[in-house]
C-alpha cells in the first residue's frame, strides 16, 4: 500500500490567527496528505506529545504573535526528548529573516515567509520528509 | 528502536511506529503482530459510532479521562474519511483531545479510511491489538460518522455506543435498519440543548418495538462538552461488559473475532495474489479478449482462480 | 419625456453599444472581458447605466447625510465639519514605555489613544502564567494589575482623552481598572470617553482570544451594557467588528453580514437582559476591514450604514435616531500585505484608506508597510499615519460628503452587497442567531472556505498579488525590523511577586470571594470588578474565578 505522508500543522501558543494554518492544512490533504490540525493556543509539550503519538512525518508550526523563538526550539527538544528526534520541523508566520538563522540552528529546518507559495511549501515536505523511518 | 519489546513496555513511540507499519501494510508491522498476538485479549473494546455533529470526539475524551482518572490505560483509535480524490485527509478529531495524553494516561491515534468503506480504516482491526498488547485496558474506537454504514464497529468492538444529538430525530429514522441493531448503548449528546427529550423518545420508542429478554439497550442524556452524564454512560459500559461476561457471549464474541483477524489477513493476502496475477502480462491478454467480448469474464476469473490454487 | 421613455431610449442605446464593445472586444483582451467579479463573487459588467439603478428611490435609499436610512453618512457636515480621527493602534511592550508613548502624542495634538495588550492580558492571564512564556509584551502592553494601569496613565488626563482598548473576553476587568485609575485622580466614571473593543463573537468566529463559552460572555456583555449606560454615559461598550473575520478570509459580502448578525445577537441580548434598546444601541459601535477593492469597500460601508439604521428600525423598533446610526473604525486589511517589496505596501495602503474615507468611517488606522514581517518600525508607522493625512489634507477626497453617491457602478454595488448581505443574515436567523451560527462552526466554514478559495486563486495566478505572485524580484525582504526584548518576562514576574507581597492579601481574598458570588448569581457583575481590581486582585485571579464559575470554551467545529 502507498505511503502517507502524515502532518502536524500546529499553532504553539496564545496567539489566534489560524487562517493560513487551516489554508495549509487543507491544501496538504488536497495534495494527498493525512494531516491533523491542532487548533490555537497549544503548548509545545502538547505538541511534541500528539506529534509522537500520530508518528507524524511531519510538525508545520505556525506563529504569528513574535513569540516563535521560544515556542519552536522547545518544540524540537521536546521531540528529541521523546524520540522523534527524525521528525522533519518546519515553521511559518511572521518571522523576521534575521531570525531564521536562530531556528535553524535549533532544529527548525526550514522557515516559510508569508505569502510563500503552498505549491512550494508541499513540494519542500515531499523532498524531505524523513522516509527512511519506513524503508 | 526496538519495537517489539518496546511495545511490551508501553513506549509510545514504539506504539505509534507500529500502528504506521501496519497502514502501511508494511512487512515489518505483520511480523509485529505474529510476535506480540499472544498477549492480546485483555484489553476491553468499545465502538463509539454516530452522525457527524454528534459530539463523539468530545465525549470520548471525557470516557477516556474518567476511566484513566481511575487508574486504567486507555487508547482511542479515532477514524476520519479521506478524501477519494487526493487520498488525503484532514484527521479533525484530534483537535477536541489534543491536551488529553498530557494529562492523562491516554494513547490516541488518527487514521483515514484510505478507501475502506464502513466507518473504519481496514488496519483499526489489528492497530486494536498493537494496543491491547502494549498494556492498555480499554480502547476506545471513534467511527467515521459517515450515518448508515457504520456497522463494522460491531466486529471490533465488545460493546458498541451509537451517540446522537437533540433535532437528529430523521437521521434515527434512516439509521433504524442498520445502526439500531448494533447499539449496546444510546447517548442523546449536547443534552443541555433543546429537543434532547424529543429525540430520547423517539430513540426510547423504536428501541421498544424490539425489546428482548437479556440486554435491553438504554438510552442516556449526556453533555460531554459539560462533563455531565459521562460517567452513568462508563457504568453502563462497565454493566454491559459484566453481562457478556456472566452468560459466556464474551468468550462467543472473541472466537468470532478471531475468526474475523483471520478473515482479514487471508482477504489482504488474496486481493494482493489477485491483484498480482491480475498485473501478469498472460492475465492482461484475458482481459483484453473479455473486451473484446471473445471469452467472458466468470471464464477468466475461474481461470486465474484455478491459477492461484494450483500454480504453486 | 418621462422616466419610462428615458430608461427605454438608455436601453437601446445600450444594447446597440454592448454590441460595438463585443465586437472590439473579442479576442483582444484577457478573459476578463467575458468573466469578471469582485472579492466577493459579485458579477461586474463591462459598463452601468441609469438602468442599473432604475430601482433606486433617492429618498428611500439615500437621503442625505445624518439622516435615515444614513446611506451618505451619519452626520450631517462629515468631514468638512471635523476629518475622520486618525486613531493609530499601538502596543509597547511595558506600560512605563507606553506611558511616555501616549504622553508624547498628546503633547503632539492627539486626542485619541487606541491601546494594544499582549495576549497574555487578552486571555485573562498574569504575565507569570505558564503559558505567558514568550508572549509578554509581544503584540502590545503587558497589564496585569491595577498598579500597571496606574503607570499606564500616569499623568494622562483621563476626563479629557478618549480611549479605545482593544480588549474583549477580559474586557469588564480592564475598563474596571480604567475607571479605578480614574477614580482614584478624582475623576467620575461619568466623565470618560472611550471604546472597549468587547465583541466576543468575532473571537469565536475569527480571532481566536476567548475564554468562557458564549452564554456566560454574553452576560458578561450585558452587563457592561447595563453598568455603562447609567454609571458610564458615554462610553462606546463594544465595538462590533468584521475586521477580523475579513482577515480570516471572509468576503465584503460576509463581512458585512456576520458583523451585523453579530450585531443583532447582542442587541437581542440586551433586550432580553430586560434592557431598553434606546439606551444602550447608541454606544454601540463598529469596526470594519479596508480591502483591496476600492469601490466594492466603499459600496461596502455604504450597504452597511444603510441596513443597519433598518435593522434598527425596523427589527427592534428604535426610536431615538442615534440607535440607528452605524458608526465605525476602519483599519486597512493587514492580510494584504505582502513580505515581497514592502514599499509596494505604502500604495495597497493608500488605497484601503481611500476606500475607508469614500465610504465615511470615523475614524482609521492605516498599517504600516513591514508588518507582514514583524512589529513596525517607527518610520513606517510615521509614514502610515501621513499617507491618512495626505489623504485628508491633500487629495480633496474629504471635501464634500459621500463623493460617490449617484455613480451608477456603487450605486448598483452598495444595492447588490445589501442584497447578499440579507441572504447571510436570514440564514443565520434560521440558524437561531449569530450565537448559534458560530457554536454549530457555520460561521467559520463560510470564512474558510472563502479564504481557502482566494488562496487558491492567488496560487493560480488568477489573481495577482504585485510582487508576490507576479512582477516578482529577487531579493532579501526589509531587514529593519522592531523586535521586543524576551527577558521582559522576568522582570514582569519580579513585578507580580513584589505587588502580591504588599497588597492586604486578606481583602484580595475577600473580593474574589465578591466576584465570584457574582458571577454565579444574577446581579451585575461590574461593581464586584470594580472592587476587586481595586484591592488589586490581579487581572489573572479575576479571570481565574471566573473560568472556575463559567468554565472554558472549546471550540466545537475546526473544519
Amino acid at each position: 500500500m502507498e505511503e502517507k505522508i502524515r502532518v502536524l500543522v500546529a499553532k504553539p501558543g496564545l496567539d489566534g490567527h489560524d487562517r493560513g494554518a487551516k489554508v495549509l492544512a487543507r491544501a496538504l490533504m488536497e495534495a494527498g496528505m493525512e494531516v491533523i490540525y491542532s487548533g490555537i493556543r497549544r503548548t509545545p509539550e502538547q505538541i511534541a506529545e500528539v506529534a509522537v503519538q500520530e508518528d507524524v512525518d511531519v510538525v508545520m508550526l505556525s506563529c504569528l504573535s513574535g513569540a516563535h523563538n521560544t515556542l519552536f526550539p522547545r518544540v524540537v527538544d521536546l521531540l528529541r526528548q521523546k524520540g522523534g528526534g527524525d521528525i522533519l520541523v518546519l515553521g511559518g508566520g511572521i518571522i523576521p529573516e534575521d531570525d531564521m538563522p536562530f531556528l535553524k540552528e535549533h532544529g527548525i529546518q526550514e522557515v516559510f515567509y508569508p505569502g510563500a507559495p503552498i505549491k512550494a511549501t508541499i513540494q519542500y515536505v515531499r523532498d524531505n520528509v524523513h522516509k527512511e523511518k519506513h524503508s | 528502536m526496538d519495537v517489539q519489546s518496546d511495545i511490551r513496555t508501553g513506549d509510545t513511540r514504539a506504539i505509534a511506529r507500529a500502528i504506521t507499519w501496519i497502514e502501511n501494510a508494511d512487512a515489518r508491522g505483520a511480523a509485529l503482530v505474529h510476535d506480540i498476538y499472544r498477549q492480546t485479549g485483555r484489553a476491553y473494546i468499545v465502538g463509539i459510532t454516530g452522525s457527524p455533529g454528534s459530539g463523539k470526539s468530545t465525549l470520548i475524551a471525557r470516557m477516556a479521562a474518567l476511566l484513566a482518572a481511575g487508574g486504567a490505560k486507555v487508547g482511542i483509535l479515532a477514524v476520519d474519511p479521506s478524501s477519494p480524490f487526493s487520498g488525503g485527509a484532514l484527521l479533525g478529531d484530534r483537535i477536541r483531545m489534543f491536551d488529553i495524553s498530557l494529562t492523562h494516561d491516554v494513547y490516541m491515534r488518527s487514521m483515514g479510511t484510505r478507501g475502506s468503506l464502513g466507518g473504519l480504516n481496514r488496519s483499526t482491526r489489528m492497530a486494536t491489538r498493537i494496543l491491547d498488547a502494549a498494556g492498555f485496558d480499554w480502547i476506545l474506537i471513534e467511527t467515521v460518522g459517515a450515518g448508515q454504514s457504520e456497522v463494522d464497529v460491531h466486529d471490533v468492538a465488545y460493546t458498541t455506543v451509537v451517540v446522537l444529538a437533540p433535532g437528529m430525530g430523521d437521521d434515527i429514522q434512516a439509521m433504524k435498519a442498520g445502526i439500531m441493531e448494533i447499539g449496546d448503548a444510546f447517548v442523546i449528546n449536547k443534552a443541555d440543548r433543546e429537543g434532547a427529550d424529543r429525540t430520547l423518545n423517539q430513540v426510547e420508542s423504536i428501541l421498544h418495538l424490539s425489546a428482548a429478554e437479556g440486554w435491553n439497550p438504554p438510552v442516556l442524556k449526556v453533555s460531554a462538552e459539560q462533563n455531565a452524564g459521562v460517567d452513568e454512560l462508563v457504568a453502563v459500559i462497565a454493566r454491559h461488559r459484566v453481562h457478556l461476561e456472566e452468560d459466556g457471549e464474551l468468550d462467543r464474541i472473541k472466537v468470532r473475532m478471531a475468526r474475523l483477524d483471520v478473515v482479514e489477513i487471508l482477504k489482504e493476502r488474496l486481493t494482493d495474489t489477485m491483484n498480482t496475477e491480475l498485473e501478469r502480462a498472460a492475465t492482461q491478454a484475458e482481459l483484453e479478449k473479455v473486451a473484446t467480448r471473445e471469452t467472458d469474464p466468470y471464464t477468466v476469473a475461474d481461470m486465474i482462480v484455478d491459477k492461484i490454487w494450483r500454480g504453486r | 419625456m418621462d422616466e419610462k421613455e428615458r430608461l427605454a431610449q438608455i436601453r437601446s442605446a445600450g444594447a446597440a453599444w454592448q454590441e460595438k464593445a463585443d465586437k472590439v472586444s473579442v479576442g483582444k483582451t484577457c478573459k476578463a472581458y467575458a468573466d469578471c467579479a469582485t472579492v466577493s463573487g459579485i458579477d461586474v459588467k463591462l459598463l452601468y447605466t441609469p438602468e442599473d439603478v432604475g430601482e433606486m428611490d433617492y429618498m428611500r435609499d439615500l437621503g442625505f447625510p445624518g439622516e435615515y436610512p444614513f446611506t451618505r453618512g451619519y452626520q450631517p457636515t462629515m468631514y468638512r465639519g471635523r476629518l475622520w480621527t486618525m486613531r493609530q493602534y499601538a502596543g509597547f511592550a511595558t506600560v512605563e514605555e507606553s506611558n511616555r508613548r501616549y504622553k508624547y502624542l498628546l503633547g503632539q495634538g492627539q486626542t485619541g489613544l487606541s491601546i494594544a495588550f499582549d495576549l497574555p492580558t487578552q486571555l485573562g492571564l498574569d504575565a507569570d502564567h505558564p503559558l505567558a512564556d514568550g508572549e509578554v509584551g509581544k503584540v502590545g502592553v503587558s497589564v496585569s494589575s491595577l498598579a500597571d494601569m496606574e503607570v499606564l496613565f500616569d499623568g494622562i488626563p483621563l476626563d479629557q482623552v478618549s480611549t479605545s482598548m482593544t480588549i474583549n473576553a477580559p474586557a469588564a476587568v480592564l475598563l474596571a481598572m480604567y475607571i479605578a485609575v480614574a477614580r482614584r485622580n478624582g475623576i467620575g466614571a461619568d466623565k470618560l470617553n472611550g471604546t472597549i473593543q468587547n465583541d466576543i463573537l468575532k473571537e469565536y468566529s475569527a480571532r481566536g482570544t476567548y475564554i468562557f463559552p458564549p452564554t456566560p460572555s454574553m452576560r458578561i456583555i450585558n452587563d457592561i451594557f447595563a453598568y455603562c449606560s447609567k454609571e458610564v454615559p458615554n462610553w462606546n461598550t463594544i465595538s462590533i467588528s468584521g475586521y477580523h473575520m475579513r482577515e480570516a478570509g471572509c468576503t465584503a459580502v460576509q463581512e458585512v453580514a456576520f458583523t451585523l448578525a453579530d450585531g443583532i445577537a447582542y442587541v437581542d441580548a440586551a433586550i432580553k437582559a430586560g434592557l431598553n434598546v434606546d439606551d444602550f444601541a447608541q454606544r454601540l459601535s463598529f469596526f470594519f476591514n479596508a480591502h483591496n477593492n476600492l469601490l466594492e469597500e466603499v459600496a461596502k460601508f455604504r450597504a452597511a450604514r444603510r441596513m443597519w439604521a433598518r435593522i434598527m428600525k425596523e427589527r427592534f423598533q428604535a426610536q431615538n435616531p442615534k440607535s440607528l446610526m452605524l458608526r465605525f473604525h476602519t483599519q486597512t486589511a493587514g492580510s494584504t500585505l505582502t513580505s515581497q517589496q514592502v514599499d509596494n505596501n505604502v500604495v495597497r495602503v493608500t488605497l484601503q484608506a481611500l476606500a475607508a474615507v469614500l465610504g465615511g468611517t470615523q475614524s482609521l488606522h492605516t498599517n504600516s508597510r513591514d508588518e507582514a514581517l514583524s512589529l513596525p518600525t517607527e518610520e513606517s508607522v510615521r509614514i502610515a499615519l501621513r499617507t491618512q493625512q495626505i489623504l485628508g489634507y491633500e487629495s480633496g477626497v474629504a471635501d464634500t460628503v459621500d463623493p460617490l453617491a449617484g455613480s451608477y457602478y456603487v450605486e448598483s454595488l452598495t444595492n447588490r452587497i445589501e442584497k447578499e448581505a440579507w441572504k447571510y443574515i436570514q440564514k443565520i436567523d434560521d440558524l437561531g442567531g449569530a450565537v448559534k451560527a458560530v457554536e454549530n462552526g457555520y460561521v467559520q466554514r463560510e470564512i474558510q472556505n472563502s479564504a481557502y478559495a482566494y488562496q487558491m486563486s492567488v496560487e493560480s495566478g488568477e489573481r495577482v498579488v504585485v510582487g508576490a505572485n507576479k512582477f516578482q524580484l529577487l531579493g532579501k525582504p526589509l531587514k529593519n525590523v522592531t523586535r521586543i526584548d524576551s527577558s521582559l518576562s522576568s522582570q514582569r514576574r519580579a513585578e507580580l511577586e513584589a505587588l502580591k507581597a504588599r497588597r492586604d492579601n486578606a481583602r484580595v481574598e475577600h473580593v474574589l470571594a465578591g466576584v465570584k458570588a457574582a458571577a454565579g448569581g444574577t446581579e451585575n457583575l461590574m461593581p464586584a470588578i470594580i472592587g476587586a481590581v481595586d484591592a488589586y486582585a490581579t487581572l489573572g485571579e479575576i479571570c481565574g474565578v471566573l473560568r472556575s464559575v463559567y468554565g472554558e470554551y472549546r471550540p466545537d467545529a475546526s473544519f
